[in-house]
Order: C-alpha cells, then structure tokens, then sequence
C-alpha cells in the first residue's frame, strides 16, 4: 500500500513530560485509519504535528512521498491536511456561512460575493445533514452539537485529501453520527485518507479500515481492523504494570451516615439523573474518558455553575450551592484543574496564597490576625512539607509540585469536612505524587469525605475505595473491591461489559 | 443506503436558532436585524434625540443648525470610526485622538495656497495618518506587544510631533477649500454627512465585506480559533490600524477646514480618544472584539454630540453633559451586557 501521509520518528517533549517518542503514522488513500489510546497516550498531540500546530522535536512528515514541513495551521490546510478537533475552531461571533469559508469565500474584485457564499454553505451544510442550520445564524447561538456538524462541514468545505477528526462525533446525537458516517464512507469511497479518533470501539469497529493504538506517547502496534478483538486491543491500551505507590487502603470500610448525599443532580443536559453519597473517611474516585461530566459534577457541587437541578444534602440536611462562597461555608472545598488560573495568585505570596480562602476564620472585624494567620500558615507548610524559601516570595518561584501544594493548603486552611478534587496531579511529578496519595488517605482518616476525579485510571484504583464511572453526563457504573481493575475501568468508559470473572460492586 | 432522518428532530436544543430550509427572506431578514440590532439601536437612540433638539431648537429645522450639528458630529464620528476597527479585533487604538490632533497641525501648514499644493496637502494628512497606523500596528504585530500600550506611547509620540509642527496656534487653509468641505450641498446636505458617507461606501463596505475584514472579526472573536482556521493573524491586524490611522487623519482634516487653523491641543486629542470608546460602545460594538462596526459608531458619535446641544435648547447649564454622557453610556454597556443572563457557568463570567 503506498502511502498518501507518513510520519516517522517523530518525537515531541512540553518541558519534562514525553508527549510522543518516536512516532509513526501511515495513512492510505481510501482508507480510514483509528488511532487508540487512553487519556494522555498521545493521540492529541499526533493530531496537532499532523495539524501544524505543534511542531515535532524530531522526526519526518512524508506527503505523497515528498518530504513536508507543517510550520503553521495554514501550511498544513495549504497541503490539503484538515483537521477537525475536540476544542471547536469555529469563531462564535460570526455567522455559520462566514465561519464555513472564514479565509476562503468566493469573492469578486476582493469583496466576498455573499450570495455564492450562502449558496456553498447550504450545499456544505446539507452535506452533513444539517439543512436545517440557518447560515446566517450566529454560531453562538447554536448547540455545542450543532455546533460539532458545523465544524465537519467547515473541514469538508475545504476540499481536504487528508481529514483528521478528533473526537468528532463526540457530542453528536446518534442520528446526526450515522449521518456524518455516511459521508465518511462516501469520502473513502472517493479516495481520500481519514484518520480517526475516538473513544467509542464500537464506531472504530464500524469505521476503521487500519488501527493503530499508542500508549505513553509511544506506538504500540498497528494492525488490520477486525484482526483483533476488543479486548485485545484494550489490553495494548493498558500494557503497564501498577507500580504500588499508594499508601495501604484501611482494611474496613467506614460506615455510618453519609456526608454528602446528591439526588437527581442535574444541568444543562450534561449532567443528568447523578445519584452518589460520600460518607466521613472515604475516597471515591470520578472516572470514566476525559469530558463525560467529572469536571461539571465537581463545579456543580461547589456551586460554580447555574441551573442546577436535584438536591445536595451535607450530614443530612439540604444545602443550596448557589456560589463558590457558599459552598464553603457549607465545608466543601475544590481543589481546581488549572492550578494556575483557577487556583493560585501567581505573583502574591505564599502565605497570602495559603491564607486566602481561610481568612473569615483568621480575622477579626475584617482585620486580619496576623498571629494567627503566620501559625496556621506554618501548620499547613509543615503538613503539606512545602518546600519554599520562607512564606515571603511569590508562589509562581515554586516547582509545579509545591504550587499544587499550595493549592491544596489553601482549602485545607478552611477545615473542610468534604474534599473535591479535579485531576491533581497533572503534571506533577512522582515523589510529589506519592506525598498527594499519603495526604488523601490522612485526611479520609481523619474524617474527611474526598471526591476525587483523575484521569489516570491507576491512580484511582490505588487511592480509591469506589470509583464511579461517568459517561455522557451519567454515573454508568460503580466500581469497587476487587471490580476496581484498570481493565474494568477501561472497559466501563467505552461502554464495553465487563470481564465475566468479576461483577459490579454495589452502588 | 437509507435516508437519513431529519437530523433536528433529535436535537430539540436546536429549536428557535435553526429552522427548516426555505422559510425564505423573513428569516434572512430577521437574522440580518438581529445582527445589526447595535446600529439600530444606536440609531434610534440618536434620532430621537436629535428630533427633539431640533423641535425644541428656535430656529427649528434649518439648514444652518442641521450643517453646524453635522460638523461636530462628523469629527467625532469619524475618530469613532478610526476606534472600531481596532476594537473589533479585540485590541484599542489610544492614539486616534492624538493623530486627530497631529494630522490638523500638518493641514494647518500644507493645506493652503493654490489647489494643487492644497490637494498635495491633502496627499500628505492622509498618508500621514496611514504611516502613524502602520506604526501601530508594525508594533502590535511584529512586537506583540498590547496594543493599549503601544498606542498610549505612540499617541505621545504623535503628539510630540504636533507639538514640533505647532509649537503655538495657528497656521491657515485654502478657505474656498475649507469653506466647500464643512458647507452645504444643494438642498441642505452637510458636506461633511456626504463625505462620512463616501468613508463608509469607500472604504468602510469594501473592507467589512472582504476576506481581511472579515479576519478583523475573526480574530476578535477567537484569535486561537482564527489561527486554527488558517487566518493570516499578522496582516489583518496591520491593516486594521493602518484603517484607523487613515479614518483619524480625515478627522484631523476636516477640523482643520472647520477652524481655520491647527493647534496641538492635548487636552482635546485625549478627550476625542476616550470619546470616540465612548461611541464605539454606543454604537454597538463590543470592547471584547468580533462584532459591530463603524456605521453603529457614526451614530454612537452623532448621539454623544448631541447631548450637549440638548442640554443647549433646554437652556440647562453645560456642566450637566459629563452626567448625561456617562447615563448613556451606561445604558448603552447594559444593553449588551444583557447576554450574560443566560449564561449557566459563574466561571463563564471571567472569560
């Protein structure tokens, strides 16, 4: 088979971290080709060097046997390269028609011959099914998964010979996917390449013509589609052993009533029917593909979001969540995503950063105590072993490590009885790592309800004692005991069954 | 192969924003009001108030009170219009005023003697205004630098340049010139109207409906988005100062018609540039970039002049503009901050 595109040895590092080492690609005409993995083996960042928008450390990108460099979005569009990704490129404030030929409309004398332009955009529309979309409309007003077919007919408006779609049909309802999978077909048909994300086997297993699954930034294998069952494929997925970092989990479970209890929580379609409980001393874990709901069920409980339906009940009485404040006055604490922007003030101090949120508690009349402020600051540098040159200097001097600390600190300060915490430990390395697991279980000793989401599957089933598994907005599954295996996890977030020799746990 | 099933139906999210195919021009032309809704309002705002300078005015619909109304709100309108391209693409030009002022003090020395020294003077203001725009937007660019600060620094380089051209008030025009732009046509037209009116069929459609305005907007609406797409960042943001600089020149132009003379007035640069942010938010166009445009800041200029001649004709004391200004601009900011009721994540609100 003679290749259209071919990458080879093609590696790429984002300050420490290995995003992809010595990576390969061959796509063929006529072909669809389904590149697998799990969250952070890479696929992204292939896409993106594919994309020209992130340029490769090493390695060579081959079209139609031709060397290439992709030095910019637009250089790769020029080689006829369109991708369609996760985070939509459209632009919201313009109309769908201007978003579908932003920089390629037809024009006259310079001026964008309007009328031909909505005459492509209806016939570009109509081809993914989506007749129905004004294109005057503004995109913002559309629904994300309107949003999504706009995006597909932009790409395909652009007359690619390689399309690239990442998590495309994602967040499309089953009858628009069968749609855009029509086209798809035809487009094979027609001879160009595709290549093919996603989490969804079964539409790999529909789609793909050649699959390939990469793990840890590194290519795994490639092979024809249907040569191997799903749960081979799974286990290339995984391939890892579990290293055993994690403190012992305390042989009994805690009982007794629960801490937090959520009925029925709702929002915006996408959270829907989420039923759970935490009770005092237990870690349970939030797991599932990246973007099923994790990150809006914690917003939802700490009281960011609005419009939430369903009821919240801490140690048995109902609550209202309706600010970030609020919530933490009801003792629920989040530990952010993004330490960054929605955890830290980067140029302010340390004990300024740790103090923040505890500051009702450690003033009087709106004066802050300086006494008590220095003492608690200290109890939590010492707890959390934060490695800092004084309390004094900005914490952006900190390593990413000590930052997350701090983020930490700051909400421990508050004496919280309920503890979320979105996927902490991105980007961190692993003795800091290892410290998190310990402070986790101490603090679930001592009495403190943790929710905990994370998007590597073997630090859930390490620090968890259940794990709940969401998909598109819904708990699917939980998983507990001996059910809480990396391959069930995997399994859980495609939507597969289970392994026969082990059952689900209890809800 | 089977047909696929009308894919909206699944999707009852979708109702109101999209609509079957062929409901034909009613819902074109709704949509097309709805995005002009800043210029309409913008628009109506002013005749309201200018039919009600006008009827409470003495010498009531005149030629002279309309030509004189005209020419004050053509300066600012045309400062408003060098503000918005720069604003669409999310960015501020602080220097418009500060052109404004530098181009009437050069006027004010080339644009005399015999018509074609005086329309070689004309060359010169406006390609003077250009050169100060590309300077802008050399730096935004190729710096990537804030735009704030670069035109904040630049306007005082501008005004430095004033300064040296006009170290005191004066200078003189080719008077029938002068005379012919800030006149009346046959039939009451202000000139000044008709030459607002060429900037915007000439200049204004022709870059609003090509592919690097149309970048302007994308790139105001999400620059990583707009580089996603393939969009050429760099040179839309040039020419979207370099637009600026011109529009501001023909300001500083037609003051220099209007007074005779130039002075480097500082006082009046920064107060033309924060009014012409002032009109631009009147007008319809958001400071957070991707929408409006400059026909909404014509009127959102024209609105803020008359203010002051309200309060005239009311025979109320002028101290009372400021107040009025800020009421209005107030309004105008809450108009469209309207959006923000629906949306559903509080963390949505800092973005």
């Amino acid at each position: 088979m003679a290749a259209l595109f071919r990458m080879e040895g093609v590696t790429k590092h984002f300050g420490g971290v290995r995003a992809l080492e010595d990576a390969r690609l061959e796509c063929g005409q006529g072909r669809i080709h389904a590149v697998l993995g799990e969250n952070g083996a890479g696929k992204s960042t292939l896409i993106k060097v594919m994309a020209g928008v992130v340029r490769p450390d090493a390695g060579t990108l081959e079209l139609g046997g031709a060397p290439i460099s992709l030095d910019g979005p637009s250089a790769a569009l020029r080689a006829g390269i369109v991708s369609v990704f996760q985070e939509l490129s459209l632009l919201p404030d313009l109309t769908v028609a201007d978003n579908l030929f932003v920089n390629s409309a037809p024009t006259r004398l310079g001026i964008v011959d309007r009328r031909a332009q909505r005459r492509l955009a209806e016939e570009a529309l109509a081809r993914v099914g989506a007749a129905d979309i004004h294109p005057l409309t503004p995109v913002r007003d559309l629904p994300l998964s309107r949003r999504q077919l706009v995006e597909i007919a932009k790409a395909l408006a652009r007359k690619p010979r390689i399309l690239v779609l990442d998590e495309a049909t994602s967040a499309l309802t089953a009858a628009d996917a069968a749609v855009v999978f029509r086209v798809l077909r035809q487009l094979r048909q027609e001879g160009l390449a595709i290549v093919y994300i996603s989490h969804r086997m079964h539409e790999v297993e529909e789609l793909a013509d050649d699959c390939t699954v990469y793990r840890n930034g590194h290519h795994v294998a490639t092979f024809q589609a249907g040569s191997k069952r799903p749960n081979e494929i799974i286990e290339m997925m995984i391939g890892r052993e579990v290293e055993s970092v994690f403190p012992p989990r305390p042989p009994l479970r805690p009982a007794g009533k629960p801490a937090l209890a959520v009925r029925d929580l709702g929002w915006a379609g996408r959270l829907k029917k989420i039923d759970f409980s935490l009770r005092p001393g237990e870690v349970v874990g939030l797991g599932g593909l990246d973007g099923q709901g994790q990150r809006e069920l914690l917003l939802a409980l700490f009281g960011a979001l609005i419009g939430v339906t369903g009821t919240v009940e801490i140690d048995g009485k109902p609550v209202s969540l309706s600010s970030p404040r609020s919530s933490g006055q009801a003792g629920i604490a989040l530990i952010p995503e993004d330490r960054k922007t929605e955890g830290l003030m980067l140029p302010m101090s340390v004990r300024d950063n740790l103090s923040f949120a505890a500051l009702d508690r450690l003033g009087r009349l709106g004066i802050i105590d300086r006494k008590a402020e220095a003492s608690a600051v200290g109890e939590a540098v010492e707890l959390l072993q934060i490695r800092c040159d004084g309390t004094d200097g900005p914490v952006a001097a900190l390593s990413g490590g000590n930052q997350q600390k701090v983020v930490i600190g700051k909400w421990l300060l508050t004496r919280p009885r309920i503890v979320l915490l979105n996927d902490p430990t991105r980007g961190i390395d692993v003795g800091t790592k290892q410290e998190l697991y310990q402070l986790l279980r101490s603090l679930a000793d001592a009495g403190t309800a943790i929710l905990f989401y994370s998007t590597d599957y073997v630090e859930l089933i390490g620090c968890c004692d259940r794990v709940l598994i969401l998909h598109d907005g819904e708990v699917l599954r939980t998983l507990e005991g001996d059910a809480m295996t990396e391959r069930n996890i995997v399994a859980s977030a495609h939507d597969l069954a289970l392994d026969a020799a082990v059952g689900e746990g209890a809800g | 192969m089977s047909e696929p099933t009308l894919a909206s139906v699944s999707d009852a999210g979708a109702a109101g924003s999209v609509s079957p195919r062929g409901a034909g021009w009613r819902r074109d032309l709704a949509h097309h009001l709805s995005a002009q809704r800043g210029v309409l309002v913008a628009l109506g705002l002013f005749v309201s108030m200018f039919a009600l300078f006008v009827g409470e005015h003495p010498a009531g619909f005149s030629s002279n009170v309309i030509n004189t109304a005209a020419n004050k709100g053509a300066l600012l309108a045309f400062v408003a219009m060098a503000q918005t391209i720069p604003v669409i693409t999310s960015g501020l030009d602080l220097s418009v005023g500060m052109v404004f002022v530098l181009t009437n003090c050069l006027a004010s020395r080339l644009m005399v003697g015999e018509p074609l020294p005086t329309a070689l003077g004309v060359v010169a203001v406006l390609g003077t205004g250009l050169a100060c725009g590309a300077l802008n937007g050399a730096l935004v660019v190729l710096g990537r630098l804030q735009p704030i600060i670069v035109t904040l620094a630049t306007g005082s380089i501008y005004f430095g340049g004033a300064l040296w051209l006009r170290p005191a008030p004066g200078g003189s025009v080719n008077e029938p010139f002068a005379d012919f732009m800030t006149g009346s046509l046959a039939g009451g037209v202000p000139f000044s109207v008709v030459l607002l009116a060429a900037a915007v069929l000439f200049f204004w459609v022709p870059y609003r409906r090509s592919l690097i305005g149309r970048a302007a907007y994308a790139i105001g609406s999400s620059e990583q988005a707009a580089f996603m797409s393939g969009v050429s960042i760099g040179r839309a943001k040039l020419l979207a100062y370099v637009m600026s600089g011109l529009f501001s020149s023909l300001a500083g132009l037609l003051l220099t018609c209007l007074t005779y003379s130039g002075e480097a007035n500082a006082f009046l640069g920064g107060g033309y540039t924060l009014n012409s942010i002032a009109a631009v938010v009147v007008g319809g166009t958001s400071l957070f970039g991707g929408s409006g445009g400059a026909v909404g800041s014509i009127f959102g200029a024209f609105v803020l002049r008359t203010i002051g001649d309200l309060l005239f004709v009311f025979d109320m004391d002028p101290l009372w503009q400021p107040l009025f200004l800020g009421a209005v601009l107030l309004f105008s900011v809450g108009l469209s901050s309207l959006r923000l009721l629906r949306v559903k994540s509080r963390l949505d609100l800092f973005r």
